[in-house]
Parts: structure tokens; sequence; C-alpha cells
């Protein structure tokens, strides 16, 4: 299972970022991973929060541009060379990995890493026959 | 050769102009009602027909003739003659999309080049001279002006066309170009390039022709001192022919209209009344010459003053002021007339709201054109990509409209300032 990601428009200002992360505190929406993409004019943060059903609407209503993706939490195993057995794998499989970034939750000994992949079917199928585990919404604690 | 290229003309005393410019009109007027239905149509509603105009003095019961009337009649409207007598045709661009297109007989062809040979020879030109002619070449009216009035001179025409600095450079140092014709942000630009390069002693470049954008008396200063050159300005539309309607003579202060061909009026940009010499005011263009597109009584929308107060060069023609504004908010950008209109149909048209702000600025001496618009949630994505490929059809429409390129900006929803009445559209930095 997917879980969801809330992209947000920064326009590059200062205290924009400052802005919205506050918002999110005042509201008590707990940010689990965060991300940011940008250019020389604007930016993208990506992020996964604790309920972002919750989250959308105090930041439409903030009066922001959003959008929904699906992405994947896969467990990493914590090590020299985890993240590139993973890695490997989608590579042997011919799966792209179009961004990536990590949770901020862990487990002693796995780090989780965020992965938003275009053929979400092999990827699954990939994951499934070389053993990587993907983290559904509830495991992690996400509504 | 004489210091005027058409002596005769260009140093005619006032009430030989006066009287030509009479005779001329009355058979314009005649001309214009017999040929053009549109006009006819706009001097009946105004209860106006060619036997009421004996004179100058009659000039103001003509209707006035705005680029909308242009947009209406486009593009054969306002046409003076038989398609099988036009010869040529230019371009600029208009609003939403049409552009205004004017036609040419091979005569309106030989008096437009007469006029612009008025003002390479008010320049210093001979046939001795090479004129770098580096406006762009086409449907704009730059390049073909100045080439024709180059060759009617007789001096050796380089036919450059715009950019390309390196070509433009070899040409001038090699073949020693003595009168640059082009815009004054690319002779800026040029003069920039040659001072850089060290380039100076090897350019043999005594004057300049440089129109169709603003500039003020500090650009001309510094192209002058940096290239060691006289700057001319020099005046002109589409719709009247192109550049040489007006040209600066040794003086420069202010450039000659060319009077045997046009009849200039000073008025009210609000309400349309003739303003007494001397004022500042709209300049309105009647052409009394001009067969395949005759336009009388043309609204140019810049703000001038004209002047006949007598000028050292010996010539006799009213002098008008450089434009010192606009009475709409077409903004001149590179040279190139740009309305906030066409930008808001490429904006609709590309499915964004017409909510948008155009922040025009010259860096190093070019004019640089920004257009901010608010993101959309269509068009948001979580991959940059994505983004940047819409961001990139905005910027190819914008380019393909405007014939210049635009930066698109993207800001955040509800940043650009949504005024109670007129909205704050456009933010020009240039200090010129």
């Amino acid at each position: 299972m997917s879980i969801h990601q809330i992209s947000v428009f920064l326009e590059n200002r200062t205290g924009q970022l400052a802005e919205i992360t506050q918002l999110l505190a005042q509201n008590h929406v707990d940010i689990r991973a965060i991300s940011i993409a940008e250019t020389s004019d604007y930016g993208v943060a990506r992020m996964i929060v604790d309920d972002c059903q919750k989250a959308s609407s105090i930041l439409l209503a903030h009066g922001d541009i959003l959008s929904m993706t699906p992405v994947w939490a896969v467990e990493v195993p914590d090590r020299p060379s985890g993240l590139a057995e993973v890695l490997t794998v989608l590579a042997q499989n011919h799966i792209d990995v179009e961004y990536m970034y990590s949770l901020f939750t862990h487990e002693s000994g796995y780090a989780y890493m965020v992965l938003r992949i275009s053929d979400e079917a092999a990827f699954t199928k990939a994951a499934q026959s070389a053993g990587i585990r993907i983290m559904s919404s509830n495991e992690l604690g996400l509504k | 050769m004489s210091k005027y290229f058409q002596p005769e003309i260009e140093t005619m005393p006032y009430e030989d102009i006066r009287a030509l410019q009479n005779e001329r009109l009355v058979k314009q007027v005649r001309h214009v009602w017999d040929n053009v239905p549109y006009y006819r149509k706009r001097m009946e509603e105004k209860g106006v027909a060619p036997d009421d105009i004996q004179s100058i003095d009659d000039l103001h019961k003509l209707p006035l003739l705005c680029k909308d009337d242009l947009r209406e009649a486009y593009p054969y409207g306002l046409m003076g003659t038989p398609m099988s007598q036009c010869v040529r045709i230019h371009s600029t661009s208009g609003t939403t999309g049409k552009r205004v297109v004017a036609f040419y007989t091979q005569h309106d062809v030989d008096l437009w080049e007469d006029c612009c040979a008025r003002a390479i020879v008010a320049a210093g030109g001979t046939e001795e001279d090479v004129v770098h002619v580096a406006y762009g070449y086409g449907l704009f009216t730059g390049g073909a002006g100045l080439h024709g009035g180059s060759h009617k001179v007789g001096s050796l025409t380089l036919p450059m066309s715009s950019g390309n600095t390196d070509r433009q450079l070899q040409f001038m140092t090699d073949l020693g170009s003595t009168i640059l014709c082009c815009t004054p942000s690319y002779a800026a630009y040029l003069a920039e390039s040659i001072h850089e390069r060290g380039l100076r002693d090897q350019i043999k470049l005594k004057a300049g022709i440089f129109g169709a954008e603003a500039w003020s008396e500090n650009m001309r200063h510094d192209i002058e001192d940096k290239l060691g050159i006289k700057a001319y300005d020099i005046y002109g539309l589409t719709e009247t022919s192109g550049p040489g309607v007006a040209f600066e003579c040794s003086e420069q202060t202010g450039m000659h209209i060319n009077e045997d061909h046009f009849i200039a009026e000073i008025i009210d940009p609000d309400t349309g009344e003739v303003l007494p010499e001397g004022s500042k005011g709209e300049l309105v263009f009647t052409a009394i010459t001009k067969e395949a597109f005759p336009l009388l009584r043309y609204r140019t929308r810049d703000i001038c003053i004209l002047t006949r107060k007598k000028c050292s060069c010996g010539r006799t023609h009213v002098k008008m002021s450089k434009p010192m504004g606009r009475s709409d908010d077409m903004l001149i950008i590179r040279g190139v007339n740009v309305f906030p209109s066409q930008i808001e149909t490429v904006l609709l048209q590309q499915g964004y709201p017409a909510n948008y702000q155009i922040v025009v600025d010259r860096v190093n001496n070019s004019d640089t054109l920004e257009i901010m618009v608010e993101m959309q949630p269509e068009m948001f994505s979580d991959s940059l990509a994505k983004i940047a490929a819409a961001e990139k059809s905005l910027v190819a429409a914008l380019k393909s409209m405007l014939g210049i390129a635009a930066k698109v900006k993207l800001v955040a929803p509800k940043t650009i300032a949504r005024s109670e009445g007129k909205a704050v559209r456009i933010i020009d930095n240039r200090k010129i």
C-alpha cells in the first residue's frame, strides 16, 4: 500500500516554509518527513504528515496550492549498503525512482525511505520477490 | 553631396510647405473617400464629405482613426489601392493576436525610402559611407526602411539584420562601417561589446541612427562617448510607413517631421481636441501621399510636443520632441510593441487567470520582460519537471504572441495585488 504525500507550492521568499510549518504546528499536525525541491524561483515542499486530510484542509484554507501523491515507504536496513541493496533491486528490475527522502520515524536496526515510483505495479512485484518490506499507513501510525 | 537629400523640399519655406500640404490633403481625402469604404463610412457618420475639406484648417472635421479601427478593418479594410498595385507589406504585432498590416505600392516604398535617405544624409551620410543596418529585417519596418534609404543615398549598404554580435563586429571592423542603424539598446550593447573587446581603434563609425524605442539623453551621451560618434534619433511607425516619418538633424533637439508627406497634429488624448502649437499631447498623423495605406488622422498614442522654432540645420519642417510617454498602455520592449492585453490573451488561453503583473527593466542596456503569474492548482504537481514543462509551454506561447522572449515567474496564489479599480499590471523600472 502506498502512503499519501502532500506537496505544497512555495514561492521563493524568506519565511514561507516557517509559515507553513507553524500553521501545521498550531493545529497539532506532526510532520513525519519533509523534503524540498527547488528552482531559482520557487520550490515544492513534499511532506508525510500524521493526518493528511487535516493538514490539507488547513493548508487549503490558508490559500496554499497542494497536490496529493501516492508514494511508497520502504524499510531499509540501517547499516552500510542497506540503501544500496534496496535500490539495486529496483535498478535490476528497470524501475525508476523519481525522488526519495527519509522518514523521521525509525525502528531499531531499520530506517524508512519514502520513494516516488512511476511504475508502481512493477515496484510492488519486485519488492515482494526481493523481500523488501513496504510499510502501510497503519504501520507508520499515519491517518 | 549636399547636407540635405532633397534640399528644395527639406528647406522649403513654411508657406510653401503649407500650400503643398493643403493641395495634397484635399487630393488625399478624395482618394480615401473614393477608395476606402471603411473610412468613408466613418466620415459619413461624422457628417463630413470631401468638399468640406479645403485646407488643413478643416482637418479637425475628419474623424480620428485609432488602432482599434485597424484591427476592425484587418487585413484589407483600409487598403486604398487594388491589391494588384501593392508590392509589399510590413507588419507590427497588435492586440489580441491581430497584427497591423500595412500595404505599400512601389510609389509608397519610394517615398518612404526618400524619408529614410533624408535621415541618413542628416546624420552625415554620403555615397562614400558604409551604412550598417542592424535593425531586424522582415516584417519589421526598421531593416527595410534604412536599407532602402541607404540605397537612395548611394551608400554601401550592409544588410546585417539584428543579433549575432560577433558577426556584427567582424563586418564593422573588416568593412569599415561608418553609420550604424539599429535600436538604441542594441547600439548600447554593441558599444559595450566594442569597449570590452578593445576594438574601439578598429572601428570607423562616425554616426548612428537609432530608433524604434524610447531612449534618453543620458543614453545618447553614453553611446556617443563609447563609440566616438554622433547618435541621432529617428521616428516612425508601421501604420505611417515605418522609420523616417521624422528624424534628427545636426542640432539634435528634436526630429523634423517630413511635412511634405505627413501632417502632424497634437490632440488632447482624452477629448480629441486639437491643441495649440507647443502643447504637450498625443501626436496624430495624416499621411497625404500614401496610396496603398492612406491613414487620415491616425492616433499614434505617443505623447510629445511640436515646435516650429527656426532650426540651425536650415530645415524648415516642424520638429517633434522625443516621445515622452504613451496615452495607452502599450510598452515598447527591445523595439517591439507589447500590449498587456496580448499577455492576458495568452494567459487565458493557457488556463491561467487574468491576474498577472508585468515587470519591465533595463539590464545592461537591454530591456527585460518578466511576467509574474500566480500558481494554479491545476498546474501544480509534486514533480518539478511537470511544473517546468507547463512553464515552458507558457513561455513559448508568449514568445509566439509577442515576438520577443519573456520570463515567467510563478508566484504564490493571491500574492499579486487585486486592486479595486484599475489593476496595477505594469511595473516599468527602466530609467529612460
